[in-house]
């Protein structure tokens, strides 16, 4: 009887709970789903509030093919923009990693770096892009690649070291130190040792870093000029025209979400690991 | 002996010297440089740059700057109300993630779509959803019998349907950080209330709870911080208006240096900004760091 009455409430508590998770990744989907459909639709369609129409893919042809649009040029400045810091900060945040957990820095120095680190981590980027495109201006590098690259190497090489710094203090220092005892010099023991330990890391911290800078939008809007525009910065000025194309804009859209996807697909494992380890410790 | 303590001596700075460079040409040196430009009055005349100092005017303006007021007083309530709000709904999202026995890794990579979008691309989205003529939020609000309202022009709904964004961007950041959580709680605690006839409600608040505080605090202090950055969002869905409805911090700093052209004045909002951040960041983590030694 007790037993009975028990399950019945069990059941409907768990029945309110799958409810309730049901309707929370409901909501997080549709939005995706509606600008999806947005893309495929014609402009009328879309103002209609059409369910069920006939999809075109005008949308994306204007979008990647016509001559007023730089969206194709914008989608390669992102790709090198974002591959080439990534690499960068890997490399930097990997040696600086290295150094400060292996290399007997005095402590206060090892705390002052990884804390100010945090606080940069934390500020808005806004407060630096005036310094960062004044001082870029006086070298010549305004609205260049270069500038971009360096600002989001700026920007992702904190949590970067962070997460490295977590992944490396891991590795047990006994194989170091039998490969120290073999004769490995500091650069044989990263590239031979530390690197191939660090892999899962530095898979993580790879699909972040990539992931931040693709999504970029506050720097690179200044930074950036119609040659080296990314993509967030394309989107936005799609939003912005005198008379908004929404349905072109909701391909763009669409179109920007593809690496997060692909990302998402290969490596979730790497991206819930890196984020909870990036916040957490 | 003495020649491999230098070599490693030259090693260790070797490693270190990239991020130092980065960190100190990049991060220190562009901090010294607005100062520099804070207290001077900057106008770009054909391509060049023209300076007079000022002393602290531009700091004392900003005292005066209504603009500013209205940006602090908005972000203030942005993060305060939106964060309170993610953290509740990631909290119970989480709980429930990890009570439910199928469907796990689902609600995961779900839950991770919203984090990893560039945040001007959700403000697109947002801003057609949003549309007065043909968004859905107006079709489906009409379903229930509401008239359609323009969500992001009204100067008393703007800033709640900003914060609406924000909510559904960043509630899936609270749930993941606390799972985490929860999934590394013993679980001999669980099994002990069990053994006593804990309810589940009773167990969400004598077991889950208080061992999950260092990590909710964790959460919620860092996600408090990071709402004070918000630029993104606010750029495309509202460009702060209307009037100063939705006006933040980033978005005047923005405003006044580039937009304006007060690289002077902007660079004294931005150095203002900076250190009451960084002085709110490193009060924040050293007394988390304090309660993790205690505890």
């Amino acid at each position: 009887m007790i037993a009975g009455a028990s399950t019945a409430q069990d059941r409907l508590r768990r029945l309110t709970m799958h409810a309730a998770l049901v309707t929370a990744a409901a909501l997080v989907v549709v939005p995706f789903l509606w600008i999806a459909m947005a893309a495929f639709k014609t402009q009328i369609s879309l103002m209609m509030g059409e369910l069920a129409f006939r999809p075109t893919l005008a949308n994306f042809e204007e979008v990647l093919f016509s001559k007023t649009s730089d969206y194709a040029a914008n989608y390669l400045n992102s790709v090198l923009i974002a591959s080439v810091s990534t690499l960068a900060v890997l490399a930097i945040a990997t040696l600086a990693a290295y150094s400060l957990g292996r290399m007997r820095w005095p402590r206060w120095t090892v705390h002052l770096i990884l804390l100010w680190a945090v606080v940069f981590h934390m500020l808005p980027p806004i407060t630096l892009v005036g310094a960062w495109f004044t001082m870029l201006r006086m070298v010549g590098l305004d609205s260049s690649y270069t500038g971009l690259i360096l600002a989001h190497v700026t920007l992702n090489l904190p949590i970067a070291m962070w997460m490295m710094t977590v992944y490396i203090r891991d590795i047990p220092i006994e194989l170091e130190e039998a490969a120290r005892i073999d004769g490995a010099t500091t650069p044989t023991v990263l590239w031979n040792v530390i690197v191939p330990l660090a892999r899962p890391g530095l898979a993580a911290t790879a699909i972040l870093v990539f992931i931040f800078s693709w999504n970029e939008f506050a720097v690179s809007l200044n930074l950036s000029a119609k040659r080296t525009a990314t993509v967030p910065v394309a989107v936005a000025s799609f939003a912005q025209e005198y008379v908004i194309k929404h349905t072109a804009m909701a391909a763009a859209a669409v179109l920007s979400l593809i690496p997060a996807l692909i990302l998402l697909v290969v490596g979730q494992r790497h991206i819930v690991k890196g984020l909870t380890s990036g916040a957490v410790k | 002996m003495s020649g491999s303590a230098r070599t490693d001596r030259l090693w260790r700075w070797l490693t270190l010297a990239p991020a130092l460079a980065v960190l100190i040409l990049l991060t220190l040196v562009p901090i010294a440089e607005l100062v520099a430009m804070s207290v001077h009055e900057i106008v770009w005349r054909s391509g060049e740059s023209q300076w007079r100092f000022i002393g602290l005017a531009n700091y004392v303006a900003l005292a005066g700057d209504q603009l500013f007021g209205a940006a602090i007083v908005n972000t203030t309530l942005f993060a305060a109300i939106g964060v309170s709000v993610q953290m509740v709904l990631g909290f119970f999202l989480a709980v429930f993630t990890s009570r439910a026995a199928r469907g796990q890794i689902i609600y995961r990579t779900v839950f991770l779509l919203p984090i990893l979008m560039p945040g001007i691309v959700i403000g697109a989205i947002w801003k057609l959803m949003y549309n007065v003529d043909f968004g859905i939020i107006n079709q489906v609000s009409g379903l229930v019998g509401i008239p359609p309202r323009d969500w992001l022009g009204e100067q008393s709904l703007a800033l709640a349907s900003v914060i609406a964004v924000n909510i559904w961007h960043w509630t899936p950041f609270c749930f993941l950080l606390l799972l985490a959580g929860l999934e590394s709680l013993p679980q001999e605690a669980y099994e002990a209330a069990r053994v006593d006839g804990a309810s589940p409600w009773q167990e969400l608040i004598y077991v889950t709870l208080p061992m999950m505080l260092p990590t909710i605090v964790v959460t919620l202090v860092f996600r408090l911080i990071v709402a004070f950055k918000v630029f993104d969002e606010v750029y495309l869905l509202t460009g702060g208006g209307p009037g100063t409805a939705t006006e933040v911090i980033s978005f005047s700093i923005y405003r006044r240096f580039f937009t304006e052209d007060r690289a002077g004045y902007g660079s004294a909002l931005a150095i203002v900004t900076l250190f009451a951040m960084a002085l709110a960041i490193v009060l924040a983590v050293t007394a988390l760091q304090r309660r993790r030694v205690t505890a």
